[in-house]
């Protein structure tokens, strides 16, 4: 396993921890998506891979990237794992580089200082890296600052210096969310192409379910800091089995879909509300009083697991 | 954007110097007897001599062209006190008074950034001591930081020289004293630049590739602290030089501030008249010179213009 | 997007060193109330006896060159210089409140006027402006406090400006308006009160900055004249004695204005936040 998250929790002085016991795996090759709505802890949980906790929190469980914990390493180690094991790219390209920098500093500064190449050669590497993210200038671009590439061109330039050091997995957080239709479809081509091609494990979030299904391999659900189900995406897709993951489906509109458009009710959990139950009976349609009192456990499902006390019934 | 800076540096330079001009019109009394320092100073041919240097026969504002092309061309009239031609008068004090400005500037800018660096990397108990000396050292007057330099380290302990200059030991207490002031302000704006940059995601982003803290602090931090950084301390350099009227004086310095004093002290306006000249052409040109370098630590600049 | 920002509150505020400097002002107010009744001296008392007199029962906080009691002088220059700065900051604020009100209400050609005039000013450097004024009309505490409160009429000018240039997008404003109030009447009677609060807790902040300018000109020779005991002409006076070696009659004015200023700071940052003074 590339990434094997075990039992993780991050408390940072809510009433309820933003990350509850969550566990997931990221194979060699495999692309598995994690949803979650705006609160979800998606991103916090993606940072967390590279130890980039909130501040003043606790964390308990494990983090494994290549088998090692990333919670309890030396920062020495960390400092090297983040530079060649795991990359990641953010939601806003424009604010991930320094503005006041050349898109050339951007790439070779991570060669040059966290690798200990050569000046040229981390040049040279970095113009192949642009190339292969399809941008047509390099030599041009590598002069330019930050705020005279498009957003497209931003993110590209980020998944180049993501692959610098060809790392094991890649994490992928709204990658896509900020650009406009068509750059987010060249992007997503784009993030397949390097990841088949170098065999990444890569974690993708998004809050978008129908583009986790259409991309991933495997879909992981995040409500409220838990996993309410995990299961490979065209299962998921096709029978969604915690009422959360059908509330998702059904809330966005889709061509030839017969399905009425039911926009889930009720808001977001915050930081502040905690639960006795299951966290999503508050907006469920099929909640009972029971599920107020039912501490959500992932329950078997066809392919993966899903956290419903009426999956379990 | 850089020919309308400059235009707005020329209109400003004039502005100033015709209310400099004009002040002597604003005395109560008589303008001859005014530039003359007082009724007991007016012998026939001093008044000619005055009448001849201000061109006072010629409409007002035809004056003020005439006074305004001496002082560019650096005829800046004569001192009755000294007896000299005023631009001699400032030429033989401008070194001194330079190597001050010089001196405390190096000061404040290196000590400055550091504290302000300090304080924001280190946090904590750094922190707040830089934070309370800042709001000491703004609180206290530069003539007052001055007795107590003097006291304690010019005769309680006799490490440096009390009285005259020169050299660059005669100059450490005065250099001290001026960039006290300068150097709580730098820290602040050092330290509240790089904390809000620190926020930044590309930060994070640069955390997260792996980047030694060190780097992170200097190659991010600090690099996209550094515009408000050097303007700080462009504009604080550009208004030490009215600084030194109180700080030499204090150490009885024999500078173009003392100069100043001495001269409102006597009535000799022409003397007055230049050093403001001087003082306030040297604030605009450096606080211009310092916008214009605003492209050069900022790219985004370069683009808006 | 979950990031949580924590909660970092920036302690108590250090409610000590307000109160420390809530009672040293007090003391400092009533010490020059009552300086006739309290000071042991006169202030102008020569006494060559106790020239340069260190610390003692006598003269609890020593004497100068003229054998005058350092600890009575303080506290009758006390009242000038705290005075001066309110004269000033009195001056600044009227002639500021109007030109920034007048500014925010009209805007237009009166506005760009009102900024030119400022950027004049600003263009003098430091203490510049009113050294010239001081240099036109003679030394004198009068004229360096009224140079001084023109010299911080822009600063005024500028704030009152932002704060009306926001209260004046306020509905009610626009309610009197459609009533027909007069503009000079709603400016007097509704928007100038609606800013008091945010001009006053901006004053507290200024007032230290002006003793120190005023004393610094005091210093320089420009603001009081002898024999008063204004500490910044007291600095002045007691330079000389330092290479003497006696350092009390530079110490405790020294001090006194320090100790002050830092107080207003103190209290005046702590104002300046609970009255939402912006940008102080």
């Amino acid at each position: 396993m590339v990434l094997s998250v075990e039992g993780l929790t991050i408390e940072a002085g809510g009433r309820r921890p933003i990350l509850g016991d969550v566990s997931l795996t990221v194979g060699r090759g495999e692309i598995v998506g994690l949803v979650g709505e705006s609160g979800s802890g998606k991103s916090t949980l993606a940072r967390s891979v590279l130890r980039l906790l909130p501040r003043h929190s606790t964390v308990s469980g494990r983090v494994l990237v290549a088998g090692d914990d990333v919670l309890t390493m030396e920062p020495g180690a960390l400092r090297d794992l983040r530079a060649t094991q795991v990359s990641m790219i953010y939601q806003d390209p424009r604010s991930s580089l320094n503005p006041v920098r050349r898109i050339g500093d951007f790439l070779t500064e991570r060669m040059v200082f966290t690798l200990g190449r050569p000046k040229a050669e981390a040049r040279a590497r970095a113009l192949e890296l642009l190339a292969a993210v399809g941008l047509r200038e390099p030599e041009r671009h590598m002069r330019q600052y930050p705020h005279e590439l498009s957003g497209g061109m931003l993110q590209r330039v980020v998944i180049a210096a993501a692959l610098a050091a060809d790392p094991a997995l890649l994490l992928a957080d709204e990658a896509t969310s900020a650009l406009d239709v068509t750059t987010q479809a060249e992007t997503l081509a784009l993030l397949r192409r390097v990841q088949a091609e170098r065999e990444l494990g890569m974690l993708f979030i998004t809050h978008d379910l129908h583009l986790a299904a259409a991309f991933c391999d495997r879909v992981h659900v995040l409500y409220a800091g838990t996993l309410v189900e995990s299961r490979p995406a065209k299962e998921l897709f096709e029978d969604p089995r915690h009422p959360y993951t059908a509330g998702l489906l059904a809330c966005t509109p889709e061509l030839d879909d017969p399905r009425p458009i039911r926009p889930i009710p009720g808001r977001p959990p915050s930081l502040d509300d905690a639960f006795t139950g299951c966290p999503f009976a508050p907006r469920c349609p099929h909640a009972t009083g029971a599920c107020e009192e039912w501490r959500p456990r992932p329950v078997t499902v066809p392919g993966g697991s899903a956290a419903c006390r009426l999956v379990e019934v | 954007m850089a020919v309308r800076k400059l235009a707005g540096l020329v209109a400003t330079l004039l502005a100033t110097s015709f209310v400099i001009f004009g002040a002597s019109y604003a005395a109560p009394g008589d303008p001859v007897t005014f530039l003359a320092g007082g009724k007991e100073n007016l012998t026939p041919e001093y008044l000619a001599a005055i009448r001849a240097q201000y061109h006072l026969d010629d409409p007002f504002l035809v004056q003020y062209a005439r006074w305004l092309g001496d002082a560019v061309t650096g005829d800046l009239g004569r001192s009755m006190q000294y007896n000299d031609q005023v631009f001699d008068l400032m030429l033989a004090r401008l070194p001194s008074t330079l190597g001050l400005v010089a001196y405390a500037s190096v000061l404040f800018v290196v000590f400055g950034v550091a504290l302000g660096v300090l304080a924001a990397v280190r946090g904590g108990r750094a922190d707040s001591a830089v934070v309370a000396g800042t709001t000491l050292a703004t609180s206290v007057p530069s003539f007052v930081t001055a007795a107590v330099l003097i006291s304690l380290f010019g005769v309680q302990l006799g490490w440096f020289p009390v009285m005259g200059g020169g050299s660059l030991w005669h100059l450490t207490l005065p250099a001290v004293t001026l960039a006290l002031g300068a150097l709580a302000i730098i820290s602040r704006v050092t330290r509240q630049a790089m904390v809000e940059q620190r926020e930044l995601d590309h930060v994070t982003v640069a955390r997260a590739s792996g980047l030694a803290e060190r780097l992170i602090v200097t190659r991010h931090v600090l690099r996209g602290a550094l515009g408000p950084i050097v303007t700080m301390c462009g504009l604080v350099t550009a208004g030490m030089l009215a600084g030194t009227v109180v700080v030499e004086t204090a150490f009885s310095l024999n500078g173009i501030g003392s100069l100043l004093v001495k001269a409102i002290n006597t009535h000799d306006f022409p003397v007055t008249q230049a050093v403001m000249l001087f003082m306030v052409a040297a604030y605009i040109v450096v606080t211009t010179l310092v916008e214009l370098l605003q492209p050069l630590i900022d790219p985004r600049v370069r683009r808006r213009a | 997007m979950t990031t949580v920002v924590s909660t970092l509150s920036p302690g108590p505020a250090r409610p000590l060193g307000y109160w420390l400097a809530g009672a040293f002002l007090g003391l400092v107010v009533a010490a020059a109330l009552l300086a006739p009744v309290v000071a042991p001296y006169e202030p102008d008392a020569v006494d060559f006896a106790a020239t340069l007199a260190p610390m003692s029962p006598g003269h609890p906080l020593g004497a100068d060159q003229s054998g005058r009691d350092l600890l009575s002088r303080v506290m009758y220059g006390a009242r000038t210089s705290l005075i001066g700065p309110l004269l000033l900051l009195a001056i600044a604020s009227v002639l500021g409140v109007a030109l920034g009100t007048l500014a925010a209400w009209h805007r237009g050609w009166v506005d760009t006027v009102v900024a030119r005039l400022t950027d004049v000013m600003y263009a003098f450097p430091g203490l510049l402006f009113v050294v010239l004024i001081v240099a036109v009309f003679g030394n004198g505490m009068t004229t360096a406090v009224i140079a001084l409160g023109l010299a911080y009429t822009p600063t005024i000018a500028r704030y009152t400006r932002s704060v009306a240039l926001g209260e004046c997008a306020k509905p009610y404003i626009d309610a009197y308006r459609v009533q027909g109030m007069g503009g000079f009447t709603i400016c007097v009677r509704h928007l100038v009160p609606n800013m008091a609060r945010s001009i006053v807790g901006y004053l507290v902040v200024l007032f230290g900055e002006g003793l120190m300018s005023l004393a610094t000109l005091s210093f320089l020779g420009f603001g009081a004249q002898p024999p008063s005991s204004d500490w910044g002409l007291m600095v002045k006076e007691g330079q000389p004695a330092i290479v003497q070696g006696a350092f009390l009659p530079v110490l405790v004015p020294g001090a006194a204005i320090a100790l002050v200023v830092v107080s207003f700071n103190v209290i005046g940052v702590r104002l300046a936040d609970r009255m939402g003074v912006r940008g102080a």
